[in-house]
């Protein structure tokens, strides 16, 4: 092996808040010295928004593909030209996370149709004989935690065959009644969405329920805006025929990276949508109760 | 060829003794002394040890002398040192004082009375089997498509690694079907072999799938009956990654400068191990069904001590409140158990959660009786009373856990909560197993009551009799109840029509009558069980509780003649009628009575049935039985022996003696303890007489000699034959059986050329010669006071053993042949005295005799040997016909050597 060039954020997690200061080094290490042009580390936050097909068409969606938006883009020279030892080098660096006029750095979020994402990028220029080296490193960033402290919004809900949105067949479905309560419609990222169900009464036996995760995603462009519902996470909570009228806790912890707060921009919007549930009836192939 | 005139040293016995003798010097207390133990000084201040080590030189003479080892150790000896430190902590645990103190040292808040999962394990993986054919469904890679929404929202790189170990695992790991109970098994093994192999090749991913795919089989209650054994198995793999996991976070905290100690604060955890636990806890929260998410959040639930002190007292309730979506009662009952497993194991005095899951338990309970568990029920074609005891090995778990040190107010109100429900006879089986013995032996009537009342159709009653018995043989219930409760619970057990479930209960009956009833009551219940188990013999498919019963009887029965006369005792062991059974049975009798019988016996009782037993054990030592087997049989045997004594009776003796010689011959350990004990009741005869036989003792002893006689060539050892001619010799030259004793010595003589070059000891070939130079130098020393026969000349016995030698071959480069040669001329040295050191005594009356007949040194090499095979030798010897040994002169033939020794030695006061 040559020369190895790498970046060690001081975080083990690796997560920043605006205004902080990040900080590691940039480490060199190889046997021989190393000659160099120049070390080069670059920071790069983006927005990356795609259209998907099935909203604008897929010609549309190929040619209209958005420019990504910058948020924060800057480079600075390391090391002037020179020569590294043999051995190991660190080179440490430090900069606050300032994002220039009215831009704002959002929270890191890897979406379906969104991609928010923050690099570190080190270039080493070579001589012309010698490949430069590069490295890439992502960290990531979250809002700081909001201020004040959120009053809980909790919902109850009532789940009957006649609630359910999209049933064919109305007559098909067994009877059941399901209760339930969120403790929160607003809900803090950091913390789990809980909440209670109960079955109160159900015709068929019951396989499964089961709690999906859904954000909504919206790109705008020229012609208008996409509007797209995925599936984050789907969890089960509960497993077969369970206890009538006893309480079944509702809990989910939102994948970090995948999930990030409501956020509205001028271009694009990430939601989520309140999470379904789920009941599948015993019967095989048995009709859908979905909320 | 000159001769050098040889003659023997002049010896002084007496004389050298006194000389010899070693002068006794008292010694004070806190001498030196070198062989006075080196005492560890328990050094409790630095201060001590290091005065203790630079004044070395001096402290041989001090009491406290200084273990060179600890004097390295700068400081306290590090035993000593945990000693101290784990002082307090036991102090802090016993005074319960405040609740941090014992997180700290959870491990002394489980106490050893508080019985571990891996003695059940094994007990429910034995109990709980199948013939049915099992399948392992192991969905590695077939989620792709399924889970294809999920996925997109991962990185394409991660994707693709997934997909890879899917691959990977796709060609190996498919639904197996057909697979026989010891097939799974195997499977299951195989799976934690992989899993720690996947560990080890830093395969997270792929390990923490086989977890998850592993926990799902739990789901599945196919082939019901197997289920708690797949508990068992599953549960090893989670237990197995649960301290993968927890050993890679601790040693990620270990840096260079400081280990983590073991009671550490997540303060002292650094951010790297704690943003790997963070992302093993996100990772499972992302499983996307409940039953793996849930096990294996469990499994690692330990690990929440590197993130947060409450992280795991705020985990339990979640996880214990997750169980409740789980749908079918007995899977969601096994949860339980697992969550109140590592509960205990993690956090002992987190006691609420513990609650909760059993009230959680008992709210669920009604769907036991629900139409989806019944609909299975008959799909799988397992019956109500054998799908309830399913339940038992779980319930007895959470159960345990709860009332372990629990206050009595507790478990009175679980006690109260079980009984309101309907059908509790399982929820009665579980308290009766896991509460304290106390507590139900004091309510037993109540208990009694209840089972009486339970529905017939559900939880079979034999169990819960069966478990108030384990109760009972444990803790005493209330004086006046005792013999209520007997007839009550036998009124019930009695009434059993299968004797498989009968003799369960009975076996553990037994135990508590034993306890508390007296030998009538026992003779009873025995009797009963004869008579259910005797109809189709049913008593050959339990062996294994027959046999508990019987222990559990002579365990109680010490005094062997109030059990033989316990009427049905032995008409119960005609019941076991299979051998090998039978020689187990009779060999747990006679280890009881080897080792309760104090006093020698001589009840006719006890001697007809014990010899009975006996002759059992050894009319099963065949051509194929092993040597160690044929050792026990003949160690017990000889202690029923040796414990037989009929006091005066002499003849009584040795007719038993004769009897048993006829009964025990196959066993050659037995025959030898015979002989011993026969020359053992020849010397006692001797000493009742004082030494002068009676016409009618001397018959008697002859009698004895001639039975040692007979007995001996039957012996195959060979070194064991001429030993006991030897003894038996010695013997009968006591008793003044001078021709008898002559016989034994020739006959030894006889058999020395038998002795083969190498003989088998322990099952390896070892040379035989040492053990021969052994028996000639005690055969010598024997010889010497051995007088002559009238016919034969003098030293008759002495010239045909050296000839034996000289003609026996030798080992070509061992010496000995020379030390033997040297020990006969010690003999013929000894010979030569005057007096003789040692002797055969004459009776008080006559010890003028003593003199010129026998005398002893022992000169070097045979002495110990001599000792021990000696000690009949050392009583007086009634005078008698060793007259004939005088006025038998006979100098002349043979060597110089011999001639001085006969004539100074043996025939100086004839003369």
């Amino acid at each position: 092996m040559g020369t190895s060039l790498d970046i060690k954020i001081k975080r083990a997690n690796k997560v920043y808040h605006a205004g902080e200061m990040l900080s590691g080094v940039v480490v060199v290490s190889g046997k021989d010295p190393v000659q160099h042009q120049g070390l080069f580390l670059t920071v790069e936050g983006t927005v990356n928004l795609q259209l998907s097909a099935k909203s604008v068409g897929v010609f549309e969606a190929f040619y209209n593909s958005v420019k990504p938006i910058q948020i924060i883009n800057s480079t600075i020279e390391m090391v002037k030209p020179g020569k590294f030892p043999p051995g190991k080098t660190e080179i440490p660096f430090e900069f606050p996370l300032h994002v220039k006029g009215n831009k704002v750095l959002y929270e890191t979020y890897h979406g379906v149709f969104v991609n928010i994402q923050y690099t570190l990028r080190c270039d080493m220029k070579r001589s012309l004989l010698a490949k430069d080296l590069t490295k890439t490193c992502e960290f990531i960033v979250h809002s700081a935690p909001q201020k004040g402290k959120l009053t809980p919004s909790p919902v109850d809900f009532t789940i009957t065959p006649e609630t359910l949105q999209n049933v064919k067949e109305r007559a098909l479905l067994p009877k059941f009644l399901i209760r339930g309560h969120l403790n929160s419609t607003n809900c803090v990222i950091t913390q789990p969405l809980t909440g209670e169900l109960v079955v109160e009464s159900s015709e068929a036996a019951i396989r499964s329920i089961e709690l999906q995760l859904v954000r909504v995603e919206t790109c705008g462009c020229a012609e208008g805006y996409a509007r797209d519902a995925t599936e984050i996470q789907n969890i089960q909570i509960a497993d077969g025929d369970v206890c009538r009228s006893l309480s079944v806790p509702i809990y989910m912890v939102f994948p970090r990276l995948f999930t990030c707060p409501t956020l509205e921009t001028t271009n694009f919007k990430v939601g989520k949508a309140r999470p379904q549930e789920d009941t599948e009836a015993a019967l095989h192939g048995g009709p859908e109760a979905r909320n | 060829m000159a001769v050098f005139p040889w003659h023997s040293r002049h010896r002084n016995y007496k004389a050298e003794f006194a000389s010899c003798r070693l002068e006794a010097v008292p010694l004070e207390f806190g001498d030196y002394h070198p062989l006075k133990p080196i005492t560890v000084t328990e050094s409790k201040t630095k201060k001590v040890s290091r005065k203790g080590s630079t004044s070395s030189t001096s402290s041989s003479s001090s009491s406290s002398v200084v273990d060179p080892l600890s004097s390295v150790l700068d400081g306290t000896d590090p035993l000593s040192m945990f000693a101290a430190t784990a002082d307090p902590a036991a102090t802090a645990a016993a005074t319960d004082s405040s609740r941090k103190k014992r997180e700290r040292e959870d491990n002394s808040i489980i106490g050893s009375d508080f019985e571990p999962w891996a003695s059940k394990r094994g007990e429910i993986l034995a109990r709980y089997t199948t013939t049915e054919k099992l399948s392992i469904n192991l969905f590695m890679g077939s989620e792709k498509g399924k889970a294809g929404t999920a996925t997109s929202a991962m990185s394409e790189k991660v994707r693709t690694r997934l997909e890879e170990l899917d691959d990977f695992e796709e060609g190996s790991q498919k639904e197996l079907l057909n697979l026989t109970q010891q097939d799974y098994v195997n499977r299951i093994e195989e799976l934690n072999q992989s899993l720690k192999d996947a560990w080890a090749s830093d395969q997270k991913v792929k390990a923490l799938k086989i977890v998850i795919q592993c926990s799902k089989l739990l789901s599945d209650t196919s082939v019901i009956q197997f289920y708690p054994s797949k508990f068992v198995l599953i549960t090893d793999i989670l237990d197995t990654f649960g301290k993968l996991v927890y050993e890679r976070i601790f040693s990620m905290c270990v840096d260079n400068r400081s280990v983590l100690p073991d009671h550490f604060s997540p303060e002292n955890v650094n951010d790297t191990a704690k943003e790997t636990c963070l992302n093993w806890f996100f990772k499972i929260a992302s499983i996307r069904e409940l039953i793996p998410r849930f096990y294996v959040e469990a499994s690692i639930l330990k690990c929440n001590k590197f993130l947060s002190k409450t992280g795991i007292s705020e985990c339990l309730p979640r996880l214990t409140c997750m169980i409740r979506g789980i749908g079918d009662p007995l899977v969601s009952v096994y949860a339980r158990a697992y969550l109140c497993r590592v509960g205990m194991e993690v956090a002992p005095h987190l006691k609420e959660s513990l609650n909760k899951n059993f009230f959680d338990f008992l709210l669920t309970f009604k769907q036991i009786h629900g139409d989806t568990v019944q609909n299975q029920l008959v799909v799988q074609g397992v019956e109500l009373p054998s799908y309830l005891p399913l339940y038992s090995p779980a319930m007895d778990w959470i159960f345990q856990c709860i009332s372990y040190h629990a206050p009595e107010t507790l478990l009175t109100e679980m006690m109260e909560r079980c009984k309101k429900l309907g059908n509790n006879a399982l929820l009665l089986n579980s308290v009766m197993s896991a509460f304290r013995a106390e507590f139900i032996a004091t309510r037993s009537m109540d208990f009694i009551g209840m089972i009486k009342e339970c529905d017939e159709s559900g939880f079979p009653k034999h169990l819960l009799f069966r478990s108030l018995g384990l109760n009972l043989a444990l803790a005493d219930p209330p004086e006046s109840d005792r013999l209520q409760i007997l007839n009550e619970a036998w009124k019930v057990i009695t009434k059993l029509k299968n004797p498989q479930d009968y003799v369960n209960c009975a076996e553990v009956w037994v135990e508590y009558t034993c306890k508390h009833f007296t030998k009538r009551e026992v003779s009873t219940v025995l009797a009963d069980v004869i008579k259910h188990m005797t109809p189709d013999r049913a008593f050959e498919d339990s062996y294994p509780q027959l046999q508990s019963i019987i222990k559990k009887v002579i365990a109680h029965f010490h005094d062997f003649s109030v059990l033989f006369s316990v009427e049905k005792f032995l008409p119960f062991l005609d019941m076991f009628q299979k051998e090998s059974v039978r020689v187990e049975v009779c060999k747990c009798i006679m280890e009881v009575f080897i080792k309760h019988q104090q006093e020698p016996t001589k009840d006719p009782v006890i001697l007809n049935a014990l010899l009975h037993v006996c002759k059992t054990m050894h009319d099963s030592v065949n051509a194929l039985t092993l040597e160690d087997e044929k050792r026990m049989l003949a160690y017990l045997i000889n202690g029923f022996i040796k414990m037989v004594s009929f006091g005066r009776d002499f003849e009584q003796q040795l007719s038993f003696y004769v009897e048993a010689r006829s009964m025990f011959c196959n066993l050659e350990p037995v025959l030898v303890q015979l002989i011993h004990s026969v020359n053992r009741l020849a010397m006692e005869t001797r000493k009742v007489m004082k030494g002068n036989h009676s016409r009618k003792t001397a018959a008697f002893v002859r009698a004895c000699v001639a039975y040692c006689f007979i007995t001996i060539p039957s012996l195959v050892g060979i070194f064991a034959r001429l030993n006991l001619y030897l003894h038996s010799g010695q013997v009968a030259l006591a008793n003044q059986c001078l021709s008898q004793a002559d016989a034994f010595f020739k006959a030894a003589i006889s058999l020395i050329p038998e002795v083969p070059k190498m003989i088998n000891i322990d099952g390896k070939m070892r040379p035989s010669e040492s053990f021969l130079l052994e028996f000639l130098c005690n055969f010598f020393s024997t010889l010497l006071i051995v007088p002559d026969h009238p016919e034969h000349g003098v030293l008759s016995l002495v010239r045909e053993l050296l000839g034996v030698i000289q003609d026996y071959t030798w080992e070509d480069n061992s010496d000995d042949k020379v030390r033997i040669y040297t020990c006969v001329l010690h003999l013929l040295s000894a010979m030569s005295q005057e007096t003789y050191l040692y002797h055969v005594d004459k009776g008080p009356e006559a010890p003028e005799l003593v003199g010129p007949f026998l005398l002893q040194q022992h000169p070097g090499p045979w002495g110990p040997a001599q000792q021990q095979a000696q000690p009949a030798l050392r009583q007086p010897v009634a005078p008698g016909p060793e007259a004939r040994l005088c006025g038998h002169q006979d100098h002349g033939e043979d060597s110089g050597i011999h001639q001085e020794a006969k004539q100074t030695a043996r025939y100086g006061s004839s003369d």
